[in-house]
């Protein structure tokens, strides 16, 4: 009894010891704790049904892993070059608008106006239906669209590194290539915009994807094919940039050269090739993010990137940036507030939930939530 | 010494108003090649003074920020709009479709700029700590938060303690009358009332050069903008060569060096993200003040780059370098590719653009560049940002410290470096 009740004191000081220490997550799960238990209660009482809750579950996933996926691009980058990429948003656009240019040239061709299906229709507007592409009924074609995609992101991504950051790489300023990535955004979005038009256009057939309802409760969850080819390539390709920094010799000096610049250069590390391997890693997931972002949406306009990219640096941040399973993370509980939260707030004002949760992890925890498990 | 600084500001002075009399020269040319009567000169030029001192203001106050204090805030776009849409809520009429307050200009103006101001200083308390590029996101997210709500259907109309009030969402709302009009008409809100003794004696003289009265009006405007963007400068130079400046200076050199000199550096910046975005919330309301009508789509984050691109081009951290860098931005960076379009397509007849960009290529093959030039002046929008872009690289590649950078405001009282020459000066003078 006696020593029963000392190991209860001692499990309630070092409690009291963590809670002492870390205030803000303490805080920060509580806001949680309490949030849950309200949706718990409000399911259990009937006011919020059960497939509504597991539709905004699966649609947070989707676009968490979405924004996670984007973000693995921005954290790896920014681990090994040291600044925040604000030209991200507009890679994934040029990435999307890449990837789409092969498959609507590849299934159109002879049944419609080339010219016209290599800008993706900005000369005049083309049927979808029509043309017919999507996940179900084209799946090598879509294929072939995400490897243009990838092949084509790197590509930009190395000439822009080669013409625009190169020259600066011996300036330690950081503002200054923060100003030139400004520039990159800038002229990057606006010259798709000269190329393809500023119109906001349909690229898939949403007749033809396969669509599967999951009954919950009283109704169902409805889940198309899109969707699943974005959280299982999502899925995918983090696991394939895990393996590949923890296990190849590649992965393992990108992370020392992560760490430590200078210690990495007097090891032996060739700095500047792992500076092109990350751009052209960091490009390839960039644009499978926005080729596989654009098949699930449906729809491509100039500036979906852009728009994006805000979330994608929240996201970058809650995880911690610099962080891979970081990123991910934060891209998943980005995917969740911005659905979650329409339960108690309106739809218009999920961003504003989204980003007032980005600058309650600042100033909390500005290291990021899993700051502890950083590998790269 | 003092000698010095006067002939420094006197050349300054000559600086920016050779820079505002070449450029009116420029565009008079224009306009002459455009054929414009001299009421189209005369309204031409005014438009581009307003831009430019529009320009001119909010960049000033940024370079508070960034070239004094080196804050990289990049929402700047959400503190004026917040200080533009605090204004309209106040003012606006209690029985309009958007209820407002009711309540007189003046209290809307400084109801705008403690708005912009406390948004700043609340945004500065949890971002103090934060690295450049971290502050970066936070302040341009916060921005969005600002324009997100103002854009959300839930504010459309609101209340608070029973008052109603609203923002008009993604509609806009409307801004009360311009007050200049007042200085002309009996009745601003109704022109048709008749003109006051000072409005006909006025447009009685404009009349006889055949300027409309509509462009006097925004000429006095515009006039006015340029007299707020001199106090601006004045302000913003008097806080920079205060004890209060000096520290600004020291935190952007050194922030640890200043702390331990015993500064409380986060107390400076938190009051000089409160003065800086009470200025850029004054500087939004003289600007969307003149249209009558706002809506969020105005305040993109793309104005915020709009404004950073100015100070880089004038040099961040020279005063004068911020007006020279707004003036010119607006008028040849901003406004410049829309006249070199209707110049181009004054002068060569094009034939209809082509729909698309490869249509347009394709006739290069045959050395035909027509229907490139026509496609690209089409498109001039994208292409003037992609021109942006494209400048903001080359400047920060080539010349970083911009047109008068090499004027960085000093951050001590005596410049040290160049010290010997001037008194060899002095010593030669005498």
């Amino acid at each position: 009894m006696c020593v029963h009740s000392i190991g209860m004191i001692k499990y309630y000081n070092i409690l009291r010891d963590k809670v002492q220490k870390d205030r803000g997550t303490t805080l920060v799960v509580l806001g949680i704790s309490i949030l849950l238990l309200d949706l718990v209660f409000q399911v259990i009482i009937g006011k919020t049904e059960s497939q509504i809750v597991a539709t905004y579950l699966w649609d947070g996933l989707v676009i968490g892993l979405a924004i996670g996926l984007a973000g693995v691009g921005l954290s790896l980058t920014y681990s090994i070059l040291k600044f925040a990429n604000f030209a991200h948003g507009d890679m994934i656009t040029a990435g999307g608008f890449s990837g789409w240019v092969a498959v609507f040239a590849v299934m159109g061709v002879g049944r419609f106006d080339m010219k016209n299906l290599l800008l993706v229709g900005a000369g005049k507007p083309i049927n979808v239906t029509e043309l017919g592409i999507s996940v179900s009924t084209t799946p090598v074609a879509v294929l072939f669209g995400l490897i243009v995609a990838i092949i084509g992101t790197v590509l930009l991504t190395l000439a822009i590194d080669r013409f625009v950051f190169r020259p600066m790489r011996h300036h330690n300023d950081g503002i200054a290539l923060l100003i030139a990535r400004i520039g990159v955004s800038l002229a990057l979005r606006y010259g798709l915009a000269f190329v393809f038009k500023t119109q906001n256009r349909g690229l898939t057939a949403a007749s033809l994807t396969a669509s599967y309802s999951v009954p919950v409760g009283t109704g169902s969850v409805q889940i198309d094919l899109g969707e699943i080819t974005l959280v299982l390539v999502a899925i995918a390709l983090m696991v394939g940039v895990h393996v590949f920094l923890q296990y190849s010799t590649l992965g393992k000096a990108m992370r020392a050269m992560a760490d430590n610049r200078d210690l990495a250069l007097i090891t032996g590390i060739p700095t500047e090739k792992v500076v092109r391997a990350t751009w052209i890693i960091g490009g390839a997931l960039t644009g499978a993010a926005g080729f596989l972002i654009t098949l699930e949406r449906g729809t491509i306009s100039f500036q979906f990137g852009w728009i994006l990219l805000l979330l994608i640096f929240a996201a970058v941040i809650i995880g911690g940036i610099g962080s891979v399973y970081g990123a991910i993370a934060g891209g998943v509980v980005i995917g969740f507030t911005s659905t979650i939260s329409l339960i108690w707030i309106p739809a218009d004002l999920a961003n504003v939930a989204v980003f007032s949760v980005m600058v309650l992890v600042l100033l909390y925890k500005p290291e990021g939530l899993f700051k502890g498990v950083t590998t790269a | 010494m003092k000698f010095n600084r006067e002939m420094f500001l006197k050349n300054d002075f000559r600086i920016v108003v050779s820079t505002f009399v070449g450029i009116s020269f420029l565009f008079i040319i224009v306009a002459m090649i455009l054929g414009l009567d001299f009421n189209g000169t005369v309204n031409t030029i005014q438009r581009i003074m307003f831009l430019s001192a529009v320009y001119a203001m909010v960049v000033l106050a940024l370079n508070l920020q960034w070239g004094y204090a080196g804050i990289f805030n990049i929402g700047v776009a959400g503190f004026m709009l917040s200080g533009v849409y605090t204004m309209a809520i106040i003012t606006g009429d209690p029985n309009g479709l958007i209820p407002g307050l009711g309540l007189p200009l003046p209290i809307g103006i400084i109801g705008g700029v403690l708005m912009a101001s406390l948004l700043g200083l609340l945004i500065s308390i949890p971002t103090l700590k934060l690295k450049a590029d971290y502050l970066a996101i936070v302040t341009i997210g916060f921005a969005e938060i600002i324009r997100y709500t103002a854009n959300a259907l839930t504010f459309k109309t609101f209340s608070i303690a029973g008052v109603e009030m609203g923002t008009g969402a993604g509609r806009g709302i409307h801004l009360p009358m311009n007050p200049i009009r007042g200085l002309y008409y009996t009745d601003p809100s109704n022109l048709g009332l008749g003109k006051t003794v000072f409005g006909e004696y006025v447009f009685g003289f404009f009349e006889i050069v055949q300027v409309q009265s509509s462009v006097v009006v925004s000429w006095t405007y515009a006039i006015v903008l340029i007299f707020v963007v001199g106090l601006f400068y004045l302000v913003i130079y008097r806080i920079g060569n205060s004890p209060f400046g000096r520290v600004l200076k020291a935190i952007r050199e050194d922030e640890v060096v200043a702390n331990a000199l015993g500064k409380n550096t986060d107390i400076y910046k938190m009051k000089v993200f409160a003065i800086g975005c009470g200025l850029m919330g004054l500087a939004g309301i003289l600007w969307q003040g003149s249209y009558g009508y706002t809506n969020p789509t105005t305040f993109q984050p793309i104005l915020t780059f709009y404004i950073f691109i100015a100070l880089i081009i004038g040099g961040s951290g020279s005063n004068t370098g911020s007006i020279m860098g707004g003036v010119v931005f607006a008028s040849l960076l901003f406004e410049g590719p829309n006249f070199v379009r209707r110049v181009i397509m004054h002068v060569f007849k094009f034939d209809k653009a082509p729909n698309s960009i490869i249509e347009a290529v394709i006739p290069i093959s045959s050395l035909d560049l027509g229907p490139f030039v026509a496609y690209s002046l089409a498109n001039i929008s994208s292409l003037r940002v992609v021109f942006l872009g494209l400048v903001l690289i080359y400047i920060i590649q080539n010349r970083p410290e911009g047109l008068l950078g090499d004027r960085k405001e000093l951050a001590a009282s005596i410049d040290i470096s160049r010290r010997p020459v001037i008194e060899t000066k002095e010593r030669k003078d005498a």
